[in-house]
Formats: C-alpha cells, structure tokens, sequence
C-alpha cells in the first residue's frame, strides 16, 4: 500500500471511527460508570454494586427480565414459521413477473411509522372496534369482546412488527438455492417434509439465523408495541428502564438494567449461533 | 452563459440565507404540555412581537428528564406542576430564579402568585409563575354508572372491566384519600408513607382485573369514553367537560374525598438562551383576553386575574356544576413532593403492572 492510499483510507474511515467512538463507545461508557454507582447511607453517589443487587433480590425485575426474553424468543420462532412459506412463495412458487409486485407489497405496510401500525391495529381489535363489529354485525357474537390488552395480541402484533426483517434475509438465501436440488429430491422420493428439512432449512441456515437475530433484537428492545397492544399486562424490560429513567429519576438503577438487557441479548444470540453451528462473521454477511 | 448561471445561483443561495435568517430570527423554545400553546395564541404572539414559538409535548417526568439530561439546556421555557419543582430545582439545578420584576404581577391572581412563589422557593428564591389550575377527580358516565362518586369505585367490582387510571402518582395519592388516610401528611415520614402506598399498592393489584387499561395518553382516554368502553376513569376536570359538551351523560364529579388540585407553572431552564422571549410569553399568556381564549380552549382555568370574566360562559356553568362550596373546601392542593419518594413510587407502580 502507497502512502497516498493509506491517507485515503484515513480520511475515509474517520467519519466512521468519530461517529463510532461519540455515538456508541462514550455513551455506552457513560452508562457503564453510571450503572456501578449508586447512593450511599448518607446520600452521597459512589462505588456500588448496589443497582445490580436490586435485581437480583426484587423478584418483579428478574420475571420481567425473564418473561421478555422467553416472549422474544417465541416470537422470534412465530416470525420465521409464518415467513418461511411466505418467502419459498415469493421467491419459487410463483411467476418471476409477480415476484417483484409481491415483495413490494411486503414491504408497503412498513413504509408508515411502527406506532401508525400499532394504532392501526387497535382500531381493529378494540371492543368498539372493525372486528368486533363485524363479528356482531354478522350474528357470531353478540357482545362485543376487548381482544386488545393481552399477551396473544401482544404477541400477533410483535411479529407483524418484525416480519420484513425475517422475509429480507430469507428471500436473498431462496433465490440462490438451485431449483434442481429440489427436483433431485423428488425423483429419489423425497417428500415435502424431508425435503424441507434436509435440503430448503439447512441450505437457508445463514439467512434464518441472520434474519432471527435481526427480529430477536428489534423485539427484545421494542417499547411501543408491548406497551400499547399489552396494556394492562404487558410489561416489557425496556419499559423498566424507561420507567427508571423518567418516572423514578433513578438514571444509575435505568443504567444497570440497560447493561443487563445489553448482556442478556448478546448471551441468547451466542447460543443460538452455537446451537445452529453459525459464526457471526458469515450470518451477518 | 456559464458564469451568468454561477451568478444567479449564488444570488439565490444568499438569498435563501438572508430569507432563513429571517424566518429564524427569533423562536421561544417551549417544552409544555398538550393544549398548553393553542395555534390561536402561537400566532397572535408571533405578530404581536415577530418570535416564532416552537412547541414541545411532554409531561411532568419526562420534562423534568428532558432538562436532567442536558442540565436544563435546549428549551427557553418549561411548563412543570408547582410540586414538582423544588426538590428537583435542590438536587439537579436545572431552572433559573424568575425575575419578578419582568413579570407583569398586576395580571396574576396575587393568592395564586403567592403560593406558587412559596413552594417553589429553593435557597431563597422563587422559581416559578403561576399559569394554569385544575383537578384531577372522575370523569363518570353517569347513565351506565351513576352511582360512582369516589376514587374507591375505581375499585368498585360493579364496573369490572369498564374502569381505566393512569399509573402514576396521583393514583396512589388519591386512592389513599379515599380511605381515610392524608398522604400528604406523611410526606415528611417516608416509612409511614411507605408503608401506607404499599398498602394501596397491594390493593390495585387484587383488583387490577377491574381494569380495562392503565391510561397514558388523554385523548385515547376519552375516545374509550366516547365508545362506551369506560364508564368511570380517573382523570382531569377538562377531559371530562369536553366529554359533557358532546355526550350530556358523561360530566366529572369531583370526589367525596376530594379532587386533587394541581397548578401547572412557567420555569425557565437554567441554560435557556431567549429569556428575554420566555418573559414576553409569560406575560402574553397571562393577559386576560389571552388567558381567556386558553380557557375557552382547554376549560382549563387559568391564574390571570379576570380571565374568567371574559371567558364563554360555558366554561363557569362546568365549574358551578361540578364544584359546589363544598368541594371547593375540599380540594387537595398538591404540596411540594419531597425527594426520593417518587422512586419508591415507582417501584410500587412497576409491581402493579408486572401483577397478574
């Protein structure tokens, strides 16, 4: 490498080191030192693991931590089961003319803010609201019933939410899986089943396990949804933190819990890689 | 050909410039509440005196958030609940004292002025003004429920389902009134206090099946009202006069053990750059016939001496029917919170909603 080249190479990644170092490292470090704070018997702020200690001994903290990640995790699995087929559809069933119009047509909802979706789907579900109206309407019920404000719906709108980011993936590993693999299985007499778990899943691993970690995140650190379609049940860690931050001015107590949070997910992705005998460097590629 | 085209496009460039500096000139950065900053008035301040007021919606935590995080920098003015100030002001220092002598006083309701200026008084001087005032009580639809009258009956098994409160504070603090017991009284004995809220705290979960939901956003409130999801909610007193005007059957009814009674201030940040402008708007927003179509607004009274003379007469027969004497007498006013209790608050309100 010539000198000029190597001053290119500067001037071109700085932007990316500045913005790395002011917008993830300095703040993450200042949440760090916040997190191992914590007021003292006489009030005043020093060294302590005291934040920590409180999550562990208030039994509300570690289920909600808990119960978030089992939820992630769950709709993780709901997402790929539901995009899966949808993908294999786009990308093999039908008619290359189509598979454009119908990816698009994925991705038109996302093309509105995350909380016009949410809102949208409460005017759907609420007690006064389309479904339960047509539901009455057409002498199915006759009483309306709140469909909003639990963990089923909860759940249905988290994976609405998240579903592109599983289709992306899926759909760019499908269209490089070579057609004739599948016709060979059939003529050694293959069936839908074997062949969608010996040839289509394990061919798809690295879009799958991209795509999972994509949805895994955006639905561990999502507010909105579970706060607004959850209701009265649905709490969410990350409401936790926010609660810590605004509603309780304790920003050490928010800190400790983002780190938490920050330690929980990379745990869960670590073990999905291993389970699924991914590395990181090839997924996110 | 080419340079006459670089000329035009230089022209144009510095023209634009010379017009944003003008569009820019002046601006109020306000951090408020919704409501708070009707377009009516932004407008009319903006040709009384060329300053473009830029509006932020918030409420009281995550104003005080706001502030915290970058040390009361990024607005000119802030619009906290008089309670909320002081022991806040004492651990982040994130206001400035008020300079009364640019305040028009001779247009505030003197009492008013008084007893903002008292509780938010830290190391000797005030931080606040007086704007708004209103109460927090329920807001009933008196046909499907017509029997509600307290706070308790947010508890009240009869209305399984169609019941809705905020989780936050006043919650607590009102459900407390309702059982015979003064939480105000105990703001200065934090054990006692503790105690006492984790008692209410337990008592909101037995009964949190009564719930439709906790309610964050007003507007969302009073459309499940509209719908008839909710009869009885604890809410403020506007809500449920705006309610009252489309649907004569839902009213609010101040509660037998009293509306909790707030006043909503101007504080100016402590790094705000255009004081100069936070003081006009003040001064604008406190002027009678100002005040007046706030009130028209948001049926929200506000601290402007003589406001409500000219406000819609509309507005007065809400407060006589709602408030007799009595319930006037019987009003909570909020006294200053003291520090550290809205975190152990909070923690009873997290436990509430992590409850099955």
């Amino acid at each position: 490498m010539n000198k000029g080249m190597r001053w290119g190479l500067l001037i071109f990644i700085l932007p990316v080191l500045v913005w790395l170092l002011l917008l993830i490292v300095l703040p993450q470090v200042d949440m760090a030192v916040m997190a191992i704070r914590a007021d003292n018997e006489w009030g005043e702020k020093g060294f302590s693991l005291a934040n920590f200690r409180v999550f562990f001994s208030e039994p509300i903290y570690w289920r909600t931590f808990a119960r978030t990640a089992v939820f992630s995790v769950l709709v993780t699995f709901l997402t790929f089961l539901i995009t899966m087929p949808v993908a294999f559809y786009i990308t093999k069933v039908v008619s290359s003319r189509f598979q454009g119009f119908l990816t698009v047509l994925t991705l038109l909802p996302f093309w509105v803010s995350e909380l016009v979706r949410v809102y949208g789907w409460m005017i759907l579900l609420r007690e006064s609201g389309v479904i339960n109206h047509f539901l009455i309407k057409s002498g199915i019920l006759n009483k309306p019933v709140e469909l909003l404000y639990n963990d089923a719906t909860m759940v249905m709108g988290l994976v609405y939410t998240s579903m592109l980011f599983m289709l992306v993936p899926l759909l760019s590993v499908l269209e490089n899986l070579d057609n004739n693999l599948i016709e060979a299985a059939y003529d050694l007499g293959g069936n839908v089943w074997s062949i969608t778990t010996k040839i289509i899943i394990p061919y798809c691993l690295p879009g799958i396990v991209s795509g999972s970690i994509v949805v895994f995140m955006l639905t561990l650190g999502n507010y909105l949804t579970p706060n607004l379609m959850g209701g009265k049940n649905g709490l969410w860690f990350t409401e936790q933190i926010y609660n810590q931050f605004i509603a309780s001015f304790n920003w050490n107590q928010g800190s400790a819990f983002g780190f938490l949070l920050l330690i929980l997910s990379s745990a869960i992705i670590w073990i999905g890689l291993k389970l699924t005998h991914q590395s990181l460097g090839k997924v996110v590629q | 050909m080419a340079k006459k085209s670089i000329g035009l496009f230089i022209t144009i460039i510095i023209g634009f410039s010379f017009l944003s500096t003008a569009v820019w000139a002046e601006t109020l950065e306000l951090l408020t509440w919704k409501g708070y900053a009707p377009t009516v008035l932004v407008d009319k301040f903006k040709a009384e005196t060329g300053i473009e007021v830029k509006v932020t919606f918030t409420n009281n935590e995550e104003m005080i958030a706001k502030l915290r995080a970058t040390r009361g920098a990024g607005f000119d003015l802030a619009q906290p609940s008089q309670d909320r100030i002081s022991s806040v002001q004492a651990e982040y220092k994130i206001y400035q004292p008020i300079d009364f002598s640019k305040i028009n006083g001779d247009q505030i309701i003197t009492t008013m002025l008084d007893a903002v200026k008292k509780n938010t008084t830290v190391d000797g001087v005030a931080h606040a003004v007086p704007f708004c005032w209103g109460t927090d009580g329920l807001v009933v639809n008196k046909k499907l429920a017509p029997a509600a009258a307290d706070y308790t009956d947010l508890l009240n098994p009869a209305y399984k389902g169609r019941v809705s409160y905020r989780l936050k504070r006043p919650t607590l603090i009102a459900l407390a009134f309702a059982t015979g017991n003064d939480p105000f009284a105990k703001y200065s004995d934090p054990v006692a206090y503790k105690a006492l809220m984790e008692k209410i705290g337990q008592e909101m979960i037995d009964k949190k099946d009564l719930v439709q939901n906790y309610w964050t956003n007003g507007d969302a409130l009073l459309q499940s009202m509209r719908a008839n999801e909710i009869y009885v909610a604890m809410a403020w007193d506007n809500g449920g006069w705006k309610l009252h005007e489309e649907n004569p059957d839902i009213d609010f009814v101040a509660p037998k053990s009293g509306a909790m009674g707030w006043i909503d201030t101007f504080a100016i940040p402590a790094k705000a750059k255009n004081t100069e402008a936070a003081y006009k708007w003040i001064n604008f927003m406190l002027k009678p016939e100002n005040a007046a179509v706030f009130t028209n607004l948001e049926k929200t009274g506000t601290a402007s001496k003589g406001a409500i003379q000219l406000a819609d007469a509309k507005v007065k027969a809400h407060f006589e029917r709602c408030f007799s004497d009595a319930d006037i007498n019987n009003i909570k006013w909020y006294p200053p919170v003291p520090d550290k209790l809205e975190a152990m608050e909070g923690m009873i309100l997290d436990k509430v909603k992590a409850s099955k």
